[in-house]
């Protein structure tokens, strides 16, 4: 089964030549444009050589934007800060409600924990404005449009079924046995709960929650209906910014490489377990 | 299995323990429950909206009209171009992906130090975010600085206008979801390729089978489950694709690439009608839906093996 002939081994080669920069090439040359100032940007013919700036990154991080038509204020900061506090508080939130969900699920077999686990799979695959156009509604009525608290509420959304799918796989892997010795030894299953299953699925959930970060942080379209300008996460931020009057394209390169630094960070330390929470728990990596 | 021990040792003599083991799933399900709820109650909601006359500007004609808005449908064009627009953009990028995905697998499939490092680097585009993996294609195809602008110049396309021209604005939006999703059918196939019994390429090795039979009569029919589960994945978010087009395009350039949730997001905060902008969801929730219930089964069964209780 190997292609061990010299031109397979050429072609292979060729081939994958072209998916790296087909794949890598973008991210490249955002990044090398973030260095660059207008002028440099805009320099025909493109050249990779240059003199690096980090006046694009000052700019953004001052919150101060110099133009010709004078300066301008911009809360880039301001988004990745929601950024953060929005994703984090999201998941930490999904682990409190999701854990021991996924535990009972795991453990006891019983008909409405099957319908809970299948209601929210299914909503997973369901269109995400046909619950949020609605929510939108209520939330005006409710006061909670516009706030932390309500777009939280939401990523539940995403980081719900998340941490319950591929957290209730880690449990059913853990043998019963060793929590039913611990049990015949006297202790409760709280303790039985905290000192043995969630340790043993450790791994497990500690990748179920990076994942769920990562998809918070990604996600657009919530934000984008139910927050306004000071909520905003950076996906959202970062596409008004390029609509605002005197941006320079060098500062919106220097916006998105900061937008995704995070993820791609969080993604290349957890890529271990990407591949099983892409699929929910369905493929093991 | 050794759930029936476990609920065994619930059993304990005294009374109010076992009531108290008994509820307990229902207890720790709770919270999920509650989320389950906070979902349902606006999905339904839509779907009595789909009902109704509803137009934001206009509260004092609300009313119940039955099942108008989805006959209106029939014989507005609109929406038959959302519908073929949605359709096309779904079958053009689940193809793309998979063709290049199964290719790239393929390559990636002996784990040398070299392709698990690329597989890595191929993550990079699937967990940046959509919407600025559009704004990163933006700044790209720019007409006026953008490297791909100026590199299908030096191959001769002068005034190639990328997504601001509607004979290739689809092409452009198609290419930043192939660099997006591409990887996510890749590592999922990866995965399952590595994961095949190796018996049966050694007996083909063996026998000297020729490489193109066993691909065609091993390889492929062995990786099929997990070939089914990545497109019906990318089938349904692909339908569903919001954030890559509305970042890109917002539906345009005129309707050219209006789809499903782009159209009824306008449909709602543009033109206030959110009768007919539900009606629309919940169109593209039937058809999500059927596919759903393909996919779930699809996903439990590949799941059930993954976990051994195959």
């Amino acid at each position: 089964m190997d292609h061990s002939s010299l031109a397979g081994r050429i072609f292979r080669g060729i081939a994958l030549a072209m998916v790296l920069v087909f794949f890598m090439f973008p991210i490249v040359w955002i990044l090398l444009m973030s260095f660059q100032t207008n002028e440099q940007i805009l320099r025909i013919p493109p050249r990779i050589l240059f003199e690096p700036t980090l006046a694009n990154y000052e700019a953004l991080i001052s919150g101060q934007l110099r133009t010709a038509a004078g300066n301008l204020q911009i809360s880039f900061m301001r988004n990745l800060m929601n950024s953060f506090l929005l994703s984090s508080a999201s998941v930490i939130l999904a682990l409190l409600l999701g854990v021991p969900a996924a535990y009972a699920f795991a453990r006891f077999k019983f008909r409405l924990g099957e319908t809970i686990a299948f209601t929210l799979l299914s909503f997973r695959f369901a269109p995400p404005l046909l619950v949020l156009l609605p929510l939108s509604l209520y939330y005006q009525q409710l006061g909670l449009n516009d706030t932390y608290f309500g777009i939280v509420w939401v990523y539940q959304l995403i980081a719900l079924p998340l941490i319950l799918w591929i957290v209730r796989g880690y449990f059913e892997d853990i043998s019963p046995d060793i929590e039913h010795a611990y049990r015949l030894a006297g202790h409760s299953w709280r303790e039985a709960f905290t000192r043995i299953a969630v340790p043993l699925a450790g791994p497990g959930i500690a990748a179920a929650g990076l994942l769920s970060f990562i998809f918070c942080w990604n996600n657009f379209v919530f934000a984008l209906i139910l927050a306004s300008a000071d909520k905003q996460p950076v996906t959202v931020g970062a596409l008004a910014f390029v609509t605002a009057s005197g941006i320079q394209y060098g500062q919106i390169a220097a916006a998105i490489v900061l937008s995704v630094t995070p993820t791609l960070l969080l993604a290349l330390y957890a890529q271990r377990y990407l591949v099983e929470g892409l699929s929910l728990g369905a493929v093991k990596g | 299995m050794s759930m029936a021990e476990l609920v065994q040792t619930d059993a304990v003599p005294r009374r109010p323990k076992r009531r108290r083991g008994r509820l307990l799933p229902y207890l720790l399900s709770l919270p999920a429950l509650l989320v389950c709820i906070a979902i349902l109650v606006p999905f339904v909601t839509a779907a009595i909206y789909s009902l109704q006359r509803y137009r934001l500007n206009l509260p004092y004609l609300r009313g119940f009209i039955g099942v108008d808005n989805y006959i209106d449908f029939l014989s507005d064009p609109a929406f038959w171009n959302t519908l073929r627009i949605s359709l096309v953009y779904t079958a053009v990028t689940v193809v793309a992906e998979l063709l290049l995905g199964l290719g790239i697998a393929l390559l990636l499939r002996r784990p040398t130090r070299f392709h698990n490092a690329v597989s890595i680097m191929l993550l990079l585009p699937l967990m940046t975010a959509p919407a600025i993996a559009a704004l990163m294609w933006k700044l790209m195809t720019n007409p006026s600085f953008g490297i791909l602008s100026y590199l299908v110049g030096l191959l001769g396309v002068h005034d190639f206008k990328w997504a601001s021209d509607p004979s290739t604005a689809l092409f452009t939006v198609v290419l930043v979801d192939v660099w997006v999703y591409t990887p996510f059918i890749m590592i999922l196939l990866l995965a399952g390729l590595r994961s095949l019994p190796r018996q049966p390429f050694e007996a083909a090795a063996l026998d000297g089978v020729p490489a193109s039979f066993v691909f065609f009569r091993i390889t492929l029919p062995m990786l099929a489950p997990y070939i089914i589960t990545a497109s019906l994945f990318r089938l349904l978010d692909s339908i569903q694709q919001f954030d890559i087009v509305y970042a890109m395009t917002q539906g345009g350039p005129g309707d050219r690439l209006m789809v499903f949730q782009v159209q009824a997001y306008l449909e709602f905060f543009q033109y206030t009608n959110v009768g007919r902008s539900a009606a629309l969801l919940m169109i593209l929730w039937l058809i999500t839906n059927i596919l759903s219930n393909i996919f779930i089964k699809n996903w439990l069964r590949l799941r059930a093996r993954a976990h051994g209780h195959a």
